[in-house]
């Protein structure tokens, strides 16, 4: 393997046994605490994007009192940019299961949810059929756990969380307070552990490799795989699971056309990172984090109009709840449309700067305060095609 | 005992029990946070994020009204950073708003402006974003007016409407940047089941739900050379227009406020006190009749419980939640509508006047009752009975207007005929008081004796906010005319606020209760926090309103309606007797079944 090679792995998709559900069979045998440990000795963290250490979720929710708990898995993927969970449901719904039955033994939840994305529906015949296999592979095992599906109806912010448990209750999708957390509040405002679609995965993975062997991958803050959603300007668009901690320039020199002028990192609500600060930037939670999106942007785009696009996006997609995020994505996107046409002066971008500041410090959600992301990173890094 | 929390807020060590949030322990320590979306008789919201603080250590800022207080906390209320985020989220609220402060209602009433002016917003950092909003405005209701472009979307009206009134009117709808607060549909309020209780008016922190003002109207009427206008006042009004007019909150100021309708130019300032007495004779008979019907005719279709109907808010939510039972209600007027069919009849006979050049005003603790002054029944004299409604706010405003030095006025006395009052009508403005007036009365009716309570505070049936109060009164000894009610157990309940009248209605449908008499106010404590009062409103404060109630009603000379002049008076000169035919004519009504959707 050359220096510039990536590490392409095969864990998240790949069939290690014939025998179904087999890991599921053995990890339920094992005390919760060794299950915990070993979580927490891998260093998994979730995958949604935010990088929640998972031993700890799982640990907090066992923990809480609470007569009913829930497992819940986030497959609402929303975020501009990303289709790896629709993959993974789509070709190992099993592990998915599986993952979440393993997380109902260790905090005592006999109810799994899955909250696919109402545009995934087309994946519900599959996934119900793998279900009544999973149904009848538990029940076998004398294990009490049930798996429902829910759909979302095309809301971006029921991917947050508390957006999405109010979405479950039959609520308005919008994100509640924190505190309390899930871990003590969430569906019901029982106890539950949300986590994403592939974070499940990585947990059925830790069961079965060791966490030990999952270590050898990735860095000390950014450990295993991760699977990516690579678009735009790339001639080889697609779904990889590639090894995190990376550089983004080898990443670049793997996927880019050539001509990459700059990378989204994490979707719309991530960051752009610009070609001058590809070899300084890691892929992973001590670097620039995301949830597997990677859009590559050649010197044929306007870095202006793909701002724009975000921010018609979140205009649009903010639940409209608190102010920063409602108020603040108008002001966003309008201003930028103003400074281009020359109604507003190029310092104006100074005050929008400001203002994006002070979105991410105060909007209520965790999507609310990384909306303003795109914002910043490609007017800092892209200013003149702001104005000119 | 409760587990304390000890944290540091701007250099002040503060120890409060846990649970407490930061905004609850910073104002403990006299550090005021400003705040929007709050209300102290709301769930928390936290949407605003006007009353965002700085925590250490913590990257982003917590808003201080949704987050706990916890162990070590060190917290900055205002830091630069809180300061410009601050800024920044007031400058964005009034980018969205229609900030044409001198064309609204609320200006100089608002808080988004005083906080506006706190910030010293007069830069606008901001583009303006209204021309970019298809802001509608709802004016078609004779009560409440909805103007979106002054909304802030904090939902304290949301929240009112679903948590105190469990009427869930308005709600939210779309997302984004086309998020608003709307009604079912998109219908106008006067389409859905919006009770025009006003309790979100209250509780508006701008100029978006606001009453509809007729106050230009009365000064037509009052300068017409060729109108008598005769105003009548609620109890409630007595004790709360003060506020309007700077006073601390409690204050009575009856004297004061008859003064001063008379120096507005009213031509006769009478007593909705005086109705109210009027209905105790009349509900009170018609309890005692329905009583009658059920123990001795033993008539099946006899409906009880019977419910009072002078809350027209909950006259409102009744016909649309429970239309099934508007045969409980008592067919009743309100004091207000009976007071309107008088003034154009009995008074109009009195006074030698044409009805036709009568314009009759209300001043009313209430938005319900500009609705229900306008409902096609509510013509008995020949005329609308009641012209205009103005709330408590408006007359505070038109004493403004006229410049009349308040505080210093002389206590003036009400006008006659129609202007004596008793204390049994004085406490209707406090939720349980018209039981009590009612109790009262019936007891002595039917007994001959004075209620055995001392000094006539019937305690059991004094209400409180968020409570269902039930109590049960022996009656024995009875005149040989009710010897059917002999030994019988008069079984009452007292509730206020929609959320708990539901409750009452759903227990009575469900058979898990068994009354005989239900008395219900639509408004949180009564109509002395009606949806017409003074802003702000909050639970101290209408405390301090019961309490100025209760003692109004303790000064009273008279305190049994039966024993008011104008009432023994009207019976002799016009009605007769009472559930006369007069009676049935001018004072009782009947309802209309609605629909919830």
């Amino acid at each position: 393997m050359s220096d510039t090679t990536l590490k392409r792995v095969d864990l998240i998709f790949g069939e290690y046994s014939n025998e179904k559900y087999k890991v599921l069979a053995e990890t339920i045998k094992r005390p919760n605490e060794e299950i915990i440990n070993d979580l927490l000795e891998s260093g998994l963290r979730g995958r949604g994007g935010a990088g929640f250490p998972t031993a700890m979720k799982w640990k907090y929710t066992a923990q809480a009192p609470g007569d009913e708990k829930f497992v819940v898995c986030n497959a609402d993927e929303g975020e501009p940019g990303t289709f790896k969970d629709r993959e993974i449901l789509s070709r190992v719904p099993r592990k998915v299961f599986s993952g979440m039955a393993i997380c109902g033994k260790v905090i005592g939840a006999k109810k799994g949810y899955v909250y696919l994305r109402g545009e995934y529906r087309f994946l519900v015949p599959e996934l119900m059929q793998e279900l009544e296999i999973f149904h009848q592979h538990v029940k076998k095992l004398g294990y009490d756990f049930t798996i429902e599906l829910r759909l979302g109806s095309g809301a971006y912010i029921c991917g947050e969380e508390s957006a999405l448990f109010e979405s479950m209750e039959g609520g308005r999708g919008e994100p509640r307070n924190k505190p309390p957390y899930p871990t003590t509040a969430g569906f019901k405002k029982k106890p539950t552990v949300i986590n994403n679609v592939e974070t499940f995965v990585n947990v059925v993975m830790i069961m079965r490799l060791g966490p030990i062997q999952f270590k050898l991958l990735g860095t000390k803050d950014s450990r295993g795989s991760k699977v990516f959603s690579v678009s735009g300007d790339t001639p080889i668009p697609g779904i990889y699971e590639l090894e995190l901690g990376m550089f983004l320039d080898r990443f670049v020199e793997e996927f880019g056309d050539g001509d990459t002028k700059a990378v989204q990192v994490g979707g719309a609500s991530g960051f752009c990172v610009p070609r001058k600060k590809f070899s300084e930037t890691i892929i992973g939670f001590e670097g620039v984090p995301t949830g597997g999106s990677m859009m590559l942007f050649n010197s044929s785009r306007s870095m202006y109009n793909v701002l724009h696009n975000y921010l018609d996006f979140f205009e649009e997609e903010s639940c409209g709840q608190c102010t920063p995020c409602r108020v603040g994505c108008q002001q966003l996107r309008k201003g930028i449309v103003a400074v281009k046409k020359g109604e507003k002066s190029a310092h104006y971008l100074d005050q929008l700067m400001k203002l994006s500041e002070s979105m991410k410090i105060t909007a209520k959600c965790g999507l609310g305060q990384s909306v303003a992301n795109s914002f910043s990173s490609i007017v800092n890094n892209f200013k003149e095609e702001m104005i000119y | 005992m409760t587990k304390k929390v000890n944290l540091t807020i701007d250099g002040n060590q503060v120890s409060v029990d846990e649970g407490t949030t930061i905004l609850q322990a910073a104002r403990q320590l006299g550090i005021n946070i400003p705040t929007l979306c709050f209300h102290e008789d709301l769930c928390v919201a936290g949407n605003c994020r006007v009353c965002v603080v700085e925590q250490e250590k913590v990257r982003s800022l917590p808003a201080s009204c949704a987050t706990p207080a916890a162990e070590g906390m060190v917290i900055h209320t205002n830091s630069m950073k809180v300061r410009l985020a601050r800024k920044h989220i007031v400058e964005l609220l009034l980018s969205e708003h229609n900030a044409d402060c001198t064309k609204c209602y609320k200006n100089g009433n608002c808080e988004l402006q005083s906080l506006a002016s706190q910030m010293l917003t007069g830069d606008h950092l901001f583009l303006d974003l209204v021309p970019d909003h298809q802001y509608s405005i709802d004016k078609f209701n004779p009560a409440i007016i909805k103007d979106d472009s002054r909304c802030i979307r904090c939902q304290r009206c949301v929240r009112t409407c679903e948590e105190l009134q469990n009427v869930s009117a308005l709600g939210v709808a779309y997302k984004g940047n086309l998020m608003k607060i709307s009604t079912f549909f998109e219908n106008p309020l006067f389409e859905v089941v919006c009770t025009n209780c006003g309790q979100c008016v209250n509780r508006c922190p701008t100029g978006a739900l606001i009453e509809r003002n007729y106050v230009d109207q009365v000064w037509d009427a009052i300068y017409n050379p060729n109108t008598h206008v005769v105003v009548q006042t609620a109890p409630a009004v007595r004790i709360a227009l003060g506020e309007a007019l700077g006073l601390p909150p409690g204050k009575i100021v009856t004297g004061k406020m008859v003064a001063a309708l008379r120096r507005l130019g009213f031509d006769s300032v009478l007593d909705t006190d005086f109705t109210a007495d009027l209905t105790i004779i009349e509900e009170g008979h018609e309890l005692l009749s329905r009583l009658r019907s059920a123990l001795v005719d033993k008539d099946p279709k006899v409906a009880l419980p019977m419910a009072t109907s002078c809350s027209p808010g909950w006259i409102k939510f009744i016909e649309h939640t429970f239309p099934e039972y508007l045969p409980n209600l008592s067919t009743c007027k309100s004091p207000q509508q009976m007071f309107g069919a008088l003034v154009k009849t009995y008074y109009a006979h009195k006074r030698d006047l044409d009805p036709k050049n009568i314009v009759s005003v209300s001043i009313m603790p209430c938005t319900a009752k500009k609705f229900e002054a306008n409902r096609p029944e509510m013509r008995s004299s020949g005329y609308q009975d009641v012209d205009f409604v103005l709330t408590t706010r408006e007359l505070g405003i038109m004493i403004k207007q006229a410049g009349l030095n308040f505080e210093n006025l002389p206590d003036e006395k009400f006008d006659s005929v129609m202007g004596a009052s008793t204390g049994a009508a004085v406490i209707f403005g406090s939720t349980g008081g018209v039981m009590e007036a009612a109790l009262r009365t019936v007891y002595e009716v039917v007994t001959g004796r004075e209620i055995p309570f001392e000094g006539l505070n019937i305690t059991p049936v004094r209400g409180s906010e968020g409570q269902i109060r039930e109590a049960s009164l022996k009656i024995t000894n009875t005149v040989p005319e009710f010897h059917f009610l002999e030994g019988v157990e008069l079984k009452c309940v007292v509730a206020n606020g929609l959320a708990y009248a539901k409750q009452v209605m759903q227990n009575v449908k469900d058979g898990k209760a068994n009354y005989h008499f239900i008395e219900i106010m639509a408004c949180p404590g009564g109509c002395l926090g009606g949806g017409g009062q003074p802003i702000p409103t909050n639970p101290e404060i209408r405390a301090k309103r019961k309490e100025a109630i209760y003692e109004e009603d303790m000064g009273m000379p008279i305190r049994k309606s039966h024993e008011n002049p104008d009432v023994k008076q009207i019976y002799k000169d016009f009605l007769g007797k009472p559930l006369g035919h007069k009676s049935h004519e001018l004072l009782h009504t009947h309802y209309t079944s609605r629909k919830r959707y």
